[in-house]
């Protein structure tokens, strides 16, 4: 039945470093820093003021349209709201939280009882006020993908690939807490009226899936693919296992299909079970730099500086990332709060240095080979350097991924994915001017 | 904020395949070994000092060219001693060594720099610098020495003896036991040299496969002056530099299609125009001219060769229901 995707490498795993450190609760810092923008969409509006008490757990921000509210992660006092440096490497409005380390619950947070007799909506409801996005790391508001995908959706898909080297967070999760992933996927299922479901995972995590199995029931398949990467990207995970494609620009529910990460299946279960919104989540600090590589449950808002810390450094850092290597980002500055997309920190030192190299292309092909999306990535990197955005379109720039499969493979040592961002752009601005000529 | 001085910022992917351009050429140098030692083998030491002489010079013209035009020193991707071994590999052992060098120049000069340098040039260098040096000195690149392991004092190439007789033995052909160029005789010590790239992954099957089977295929259909089917078609594949240029010369990334159907059709082509100019042209041998020719239609195989946009077909799929 599973079938596979186009393309795609091989890196080392390196998942060896943090896979047989069990999750451990962070020691809660003592501030936090919330990102009002932590999800696709509208930014939030504060809804306390500095010097207000708040409690964990306590809405402290929300906006109309497509958002989703953040909460605090710790009890305590705000101590300031301002533009602070956020993982995306801007800086963007967030709440600074001073711990009172009381972990004084909001009232809002309790137990629920009677989930079998809620409605969809309402379920639907509880999501959205729980504030989860998508927690693979592009945190899509959870309740948008769920609303939009209603009467469309025949499959459901929990994306367990972790396909990113490095990480371990969804890991621990699934050998650890597997029913927490299968009651949230089963709120799923009743949300869009399915019966059943599939979770797809690579085969280089054997004790998670032994875990999985063990907590599925009969509704729902367990699809051990192969390890390739970009295994989990949503539309890869999509074609590997129903064998659909998403067609351009649009969106799984196009095909039938809603992919939900599974932190996130876990996030919902936590939200409609125990009434507790997404306030932490678990991340793995690991990196060739990191002296003791750990699986940390962290509250929202921690700083990147503060795990680093926490897990030691036997070398100095050289590059220090939000997420794995294939598609994370640099951070310049380690005030950078985790957020509800982090699933990891991935320091490197010196020896991680990537080696200059002569950036001539010499069309060998490979980047032809691996590219899921079956782009020409030397084309487009061609195009992009004569500003041509017409062969851009034409080379249809727009479905790239940025997974980094064409850089990766790339003999020469291009930067094509930095291109291809650039590229992007470029074809924006030009379409842009086009609409306003028209006016 | 300390860190902002100290933490490399920089695009992802933070990681790196292991593949460089230095060690893929690298590759390409060891795998043309096995040839270089039939060579010298067969021909005698000086088709050593004729490789030695053309690599140092390759790299001498490319070294100097980038130096004058103040450009980016490029030598050590060791792409201009692939180069160099190629140019020798397809000239006769006697040819004079100052021919060889203005060959050299031709190729890395003419036919690779000035359009920029490695991966810009969309002529294969060795062949070009062969089909110039063919076509300015005819008679010394057609003098050809008899092979150490054959009696005959002097012999011409199969090809240009013909084929009516069968006189020659195809298992000579494969040995190598026969005259021609210094690394094109023996079809088995390239072949060597071919199943080492395509383990190593440098190149694929697709266009050696391709291009001899094509020879092969017409050689069958078509035999000429009347000899066995399968001898001819053995014969047009083992003989001349067919496996030389499928293996080493057709598969060059710079001047081949990079989509896996644009590659069949290039070697599609290129074998179909060597036996077209085997058959019906002056010169004996076709396959130089057959991968030139086709190098200059490398975008149209691209551009046919496309796969599929993603998503593409399902959304016709789906408007049809």
């Amino acid at each position: 039945m599973a079938r596979s995707f186009f393309g795609g490498v091989h890196p080392k795993d390196m998942k060896y470093l943090s896979c047989d450190a069990p999750i451990t609760v962070f020691p809660t810092p003592k501030t936090v820093t919330i990102p009002m923008s932590q999800h696709i969409g509208a930014p939030c509006k504060p809804l306390v003021k500095v010097g207000d008490h708040v409690l964990l757990g306590q809405k402290i921000g929300d906006n109309q349209g497509l958002c989703v509210p953040v909460h605090a992660s710790v009890s305590g006092t705000v101590k300031a709201i301002e533009d602070l440096p956020h993982t995306n490497g801007i800086n963007m409005l967030a709440i600074v939280i001073e711990n009172d380390f009381e972990d004084a619950l909001d009232p809002s947070v309790s137990p629920r009882e009677n989930v079998d007799s809620l409605s969809a909506e309402q379920l639907m409801d509880i999501i959205r006020e729980a504030g989860i996005a998508g927690m693979g790391g592009a945190t899509f508001p959870a309740h948008a993908k769920l609303s939009s995908g209603l009467q469309k959706v025949d499959t459901v898909i929990v994306n367990a690939a972790e396909c990113e080297p490095y990480i371990t967070a969804d890991d621990r999760l699934m050998r650890e807490m597997p029913e927490k992933i299968i009651k949230g996927l089963r709120v799923v299922m009743k949300i869009f009226g399915l019966s059943n479901a599939y979770i797809g995972m690579e085969d280089n995590k054997p004790e998670a899936a032994a875990s999985l199995k063990k907590a599925i029931g009969d509704d729902i398949t367990l699809c051990v693919l192969h390890t390739r990467y970009p295994q989990g990207a949503e539309k890869q995970m999509i074609q590997s296992i129903t064998g659909r494609q998403v067609p351009p620009g649009g969106l799984p529910a196009a095909v039938g299909c809603a992919v939900f990460n599974c932190a996130t299946c876990a996030a919902i279960c936590d939200a409609v079970y125990d009434g507790l919104p997404l306030v932490r989540r678990v991340v793995t600090v690991t990196g060739r730099a990191i002296e003791t590589p750990k699986n940390y449950l962290v509250p929202i808002g921690t700083s990147f500086r503060e795990l680093i810390d926490s897990c030691g450094l036997k070398e100095a850092a050289y590059k220090v990332l939000s997420g794995g290597p294939m598609m994370g980002f640099t951070q310049y500055d380690l005030s950078v709060p985790v957020i509800k997309g982090t699933n990891a920190v991935t320091v490197f030192s010196q020896k991680d240095r990537v080696a200059e190299k002569n950036p001539h292309c010499i069309r060998c092909g490979r980047c032809v080979d691996t590219c899921p999306m079956n782009l020409m990535p030397l084309n487009l990197y061609k195009a992009e350097r004569q500003n041509d955005t017409e062969a851009l379109d034409k080379l249809h720039i727009m479905d790239c991924i940025e997974c980094g499969c064409c850089a990766y493979g790339c003999p020469a040592g291009i930067p094509l994915v930095q291109s291809f961002r650039s590229a992007k752009q470029k074809l924006r601005n030009e379409q842009q001017k086009q609409k306003e000529a028209v006016k | 904020m300390s860190e902002v001085k100290t933490l490399s910022v920089s695009s992802s992917p933070h990681i790196r395949g292991k593949r460089t351009t230095r060690n893929i050429m690298l590759d390409v140098i060891l795998a043309l070994v096995p040839a270089l030692v039939g060579g010298v083998v067969f021909f005698g030491w000086r088709a050593l000092v004729l490789t030695l002489v053309s690599c140092a010079a390759c790299v001498f013209f490319e070294w100097g060219y980038r130096k004058i035009m103040k450009l980016d020193c490029t030598v050590g991707d060791l792409s201009a001693i692939v180069t160099g071994i190629l140019i020798a590999f397809v000239l006769p052992v006697s040819t004079p060594i100052w021919i060889l060098i203005i060959g050299d120049a031709f190729a890395i000069i003419f036919v690779k720099q000035l359009f920029g340098g490695i991966g810009q040039n969309f002529m294969n260098p060795a062949l070009a610098a062969r089909a110039f040096l063919l076509i300015s000195w005819p008679v010394a690149l057609t003098n050809w020495t008899a092979n150490k392991l054959v009696d005959a004092a002097t012999s011409a190439t199969p090809l240009a003896e013909g084929v009516s007789a069968e006189s020659i033995k195809l298992l000579d052909l494969f040995l190598g036991k026969t005259g021609g160029c210094i690394g094109e005789v023996s079809a088995m010590l390239l072949l060597i040299g071919g199943l080492y790239l395509v383990i190593r992954r440098v190149i694929s099957v697709r266009i050696p496969l391709s291009f001899i089977g094509t020879v092969a295929l017409l050689a069958f259909v078509f035999p000429q002056n009347g000899c066995d089917r399968l001898y001819s078609m053995g014969f047009q594949g083992l003989s001349g530099g067919v496996m030389l240029a499928a293996i080493f010369m057709a598969t060059d990334y710079v001047t081949s299609p990079v989509t896996h159907w644009g590659q069949i059709l290039f070697g599609i082509g290129c074998g179909a125009l060597t036996i077209f100019i085997r058959y019906f042209g002056s010169y004996p041998e076709g396959v130089s001219f057959a991968i030139l020719l086709m190098n200059a239609c490398v975008g149209i195989f691209d551009r046919i060769g496309r796969k599929k946009r993603f998503g593409e077909v399902k959304q016709k799929e789906g408007a049809a229901k």
